[in-house]
C-alpha cells in the first residue's frame, strides 16, 4: 500500500500516525511533508528509522519550491509527478493520511 | 461478487471543529446503498467523534453524533477504533455511543493492506 | 488504467487542489485515463467560474476545465457540499457539474485507483 503524507511532521502527526499504524510498504511525502525528507531536522532520527520498514519517496517539486532539494536524506527517492502516478499504479491502494 | 470492492473509511479528525467529520459520515450513509463491503476507521482525534453525551445547543451547531448510532440500520457494522488513539486521549471503550471493534495498531494496519479503496477527509 | 480523484480542498486556500490537477495532468501525458474528478468539502470551491485570480497566477478553476474539455474528464461537483458553499448551476464553471455524493462511490467502484488530495 502506497502511503501519502502532506503535512510538515513538525506541526502535524500525519506522518506520526502512518508510521504507527502501517507496517510497511511505500510512503510518498508531497506538499508540506517534503520538509520530512530533509536532512538537519528534528524528525530525521524518525525516518531513518522508518527507512528500514518503509521505502519512502519525495515529490521532488515540492521540495524545490521550498528550497530543500539539496537536503534530502540519504535513502529516500525523488520523484516527479509521473513517478507519484507510478507508484500509485505498482501499489495496489493508496491512502491519503489526511 | 467481483463487483463488492471493499471501502474504508478513515476518520482521524474531531467534530465541529471543522466539517470533515459530518461529511464523512455523508458520504458513509450513500456509500451504504451501493452494496459494497464498508468498514469505518477512527484513528488518533477521529476517536472523538463517538464520544457520549455531545451537547451542541451551545455552539448552535446540530449534532450529527446519533447518526453513528443509526449505522447498523444500514448494515454498516465494522467499526474499528485503534487502541492506541484510545489510551493517548484517556477515552475507554465504555465512552464511546457505539459499539466498535477495538484494534491494535499493527491490526489496524493489516486491515488498511486489505482494502480496495480507503477515502480520508 | 483508470483513475478517480478527490479534491477536498478549494483552490489557493490550499495546495490540495494543484497537486490533484498535477498527477491528473501527468497520468495523462502516461496513457493513463483520469475518469472523474469528484470535488467536495471546501474542493467546491473549485468549480466557481466567479474566481478571478491576479494575471500573473495561475488560473485553477480554468485549468480544470480545460482537462474536462481536453481529455473529457468528469468534474462532478458534490450537490450537498456545494449548496452549503453557494456553489450553484448559476455559477459553475465550464466542464463541472453538479450531481450527488454517489458519483463519489460510483468512482470508487468503477476505477483503478481512486486517489485523495485534501488537507
Amino acid at each position: 500500500m502506497l502511503h501519502i503524507i502532506n503535512k510538515s511532521p513538525l506541526a502535524n502527526n500525519a506522518l506520526d500516525s502512518c508510521l504507527r499504524v502501517a507496517q510497511s510498504g511505500e510512503i510518498l511525502l508531497i506538499e508540506d511533508a517534503v520538509y520530512a525528507a530533509t536532512a538537519g531536522n528534528a524528525f530525521e532520527g524518525k525516518i531513518r528509522k522508518a527507512l528500514e520498514r518503509f521505502r519512502i519517496h519525495v515529490l521532488q517539486p515540492d521540495l524545490e519550491a521550498r528550497g530543500l532539494a539539496d537536503r534530502v536524506i540519504e535513502g529516500v527517492s525523488p520523484v516527479d509527478y509521473g513517478g507519484f502516478v507510478d507508484l500509485t499504479t505498482t501499489n495496489k491502494t493508496c491512502q491519503s493520511w489526511l | 461478487m467481483s463487483n463488492i470492492k471493499k471501502f474504508m473509511f478513515v476518520n482521524r479528525k474531531a467534530p465541529y471543529g471543522t466539517i470533515y467529520a459530518l461529511e464523512a459520515l455523508e458520504v458513509v450513509l450513500i456509500t451504504a446503498a451501493f452494496d459494497q463491503d464498508v468498514s469505518l476507521v477512527f484513528l488518533d482525534d477521529g476517536v472523538y467523534q463517538l464520544k457520549k453525551g455531545q451537547q451542541t445547543k451551545g455552539i448552535e451547531t446540530k449534532n450529527f453524533s446519533p447518526a453513528y448510532r443509526a449505522l447498523e440500520g444500514y448494515d454498516i457494522e465494522k467499526l474499528y477504533v485503534e487502541k492506541e488513539s484510545l489510551e493517548a486521549r484517556g477515552i475507554s471503550e465504555e465512552d464511546l455511543l457505539v459499539d466498535v471493534t477495538v484494534l491494535g495498531r499493527a491490526e489496524m494496519g493489516a486491515l488498511m493492506d486489505q482494502q480496495d479503496v480507503v477515502l480520508s477527509f | 488504467m483508470k483513475f478517480g480523484i478527490v479534491v477536498n480542498e478549494g483552490p489557493y486556500q490550499h495546495q490540495a487542489s494543484d497537486t490533484a490537477y498535477l498527477f491528473c495532468k501527468a497520468a495523462i501525458a502516461k496513457g493513463h485515463e483520469v475518469w472523474r474528478v469528484f470535488f467536495y468539502h471546501d474542493g467546491v470551491n473549485n468549480a466557481s467560474r466567479l474566481t478571478e485570480p491576479p494575471q500573473d497566477d495561475r488560473n485553477i478553476v480554468n485549468r480544470w476545465s480545460k482537462l474536462a474539455e481536453e481529455h473529457g474528464v468528469d468534474l462532478v461537483v458534490c450537490v450537498a457540499a456545494a449548496l452549503r458553499r453557494g456553489i450553484k448551476e448559476e455559477n459553475l464553471a465550464q466542464g463541472f457539474r453538479i450531481s450527488g455524493l454517489g458519483q463519489l462511490v460510483e468512482a470508487g467502484i468503477k476505477t483503478d485507483r481512486l486517489v485523495v488530495f485534501g488537507d
